[in-house]
């Protein structure tokens, strides 16, 4: 009982705090007119300096995919990569770390879209 | 002369009304918009990341031996192919347009934004349609991404 009680709560966690940051880019859209490629940057930005200042990883143990899923989780991942391979080989893996960790996501991405693209026709816009 | 004196009245009279109008418009609409919009980008954005959540503890179930930072990377490239699979269905955009900013902050927008663009672009061939404009919405994501962590790692280089 008192373990399932302590999952619902994570799960809410993770769904008010994700709900939270897609809130934050909606105001941040309808207040300031900003496109949402540039509220993606923003993000993106603010997840590589909460990553960078050590911020992030309390937040992902708090809300887990909740932090880990808006693309300011996709900044974090990029800058921990950078960082851990800097650590490692210097200052070629500052360069090359963001894509190593992040390949994963970028590579599946290309590729689906690529069979996709292949196998169905766009939908015309009603 | 006197037609355009009669146009500059008219003109005046127009932005008047038109001001009337927008005020009007400002009156009615944004608060209730803004709220609803707001209410549906949380619901929507809370629910992917719930069933991100869901989905890695899955995978962590599923998988035991799979170490936790792999795990996270499977999750996510789950979600990816999902969204670019109901994105070639044409699902994603009409949800798009209910969640607003829920739909596109979370991974699977930008893997829509991928598949889409390079949807589009499909009649202009595979090398320069499809190939080209992969990249035309997600480019400044890369870039900047890339740009602003490599500047991360060096700067952590220069710490002790």
């Amino acid at each position: 009982m008192n373990e399932t009680l302590k999952m619902l709560l994570d799960y809410g966690i993770v769904f008010i705090i994700g709900g939270a940051f897609c809130a934050i880019a909606q105001l941040l859209i309808i207040k300031t007119k900003l496109t949402p490629a540039r509220i993606l940057v923003i993000f993106l930005i603010a997840g590589i300096i909460l990553e960078g200042v050590g911020l992030f990883k309390y937040i992902v143990n708090f809300a887990g995919a909740g932090a880990k899923v808006p693309i300011i989780g996709f900044g974090a991942a990029l800058a921990k990569g950078a960082i851990e391979y800097a650590k490692i080989y210097g200052i070629m893996g500052a360069f090359a770390g963001g894509l190593i960790v992040t390949a994963y996501g970028i590579g599946i991405a290309i590729v689906t879209s690529y069979i996709v693209t292949l196998i169905f026709n766009p939908k015309t816009k009603k | 002369m006197t037609k355009k004196k009669i146009d500059v009245k008219h003109q005046s009279k127009d932005e008047a009304r038109n001001q009337r109008y927008n005020q009007y418009v400002n009156a009615v609409t944004p608060q209730t918009g803004t709220a609803k919009s707001l209410f549906h980008s949380f619901l929507v954005g809370g629910l992917i990341c719930l069933i991100g959540e869901i989905l890695f503890n899955l995978i962590r179930a599923l998988f035991p031996a799979m170490s936790e930072i792999m795990a996270g990377h499977l999750m996510v490239m789950v979600l990816i192919v999902a969204a670019i699979f109901l994105t070639g269905l044409g699902i994603y955009d009409v949800m798009a347009r209910k969640g607003g900013a829920g739909m596109f902050l979370p991974i699977s927008g930008f893997a829509n934004a991928m598949a889409s663009a390079s949807m589009e672009h499909k009649s202009e061939g595979l090398i320069m349609g499809t190939s080209v404009k992969l990249f035309s919405v997600v480019g400044p994501v890369l870039v900047n991404g890339i740009v602003w962590s490599s500047l991360a790692g060096l700067i952590r280089l220069l710490l002790p």
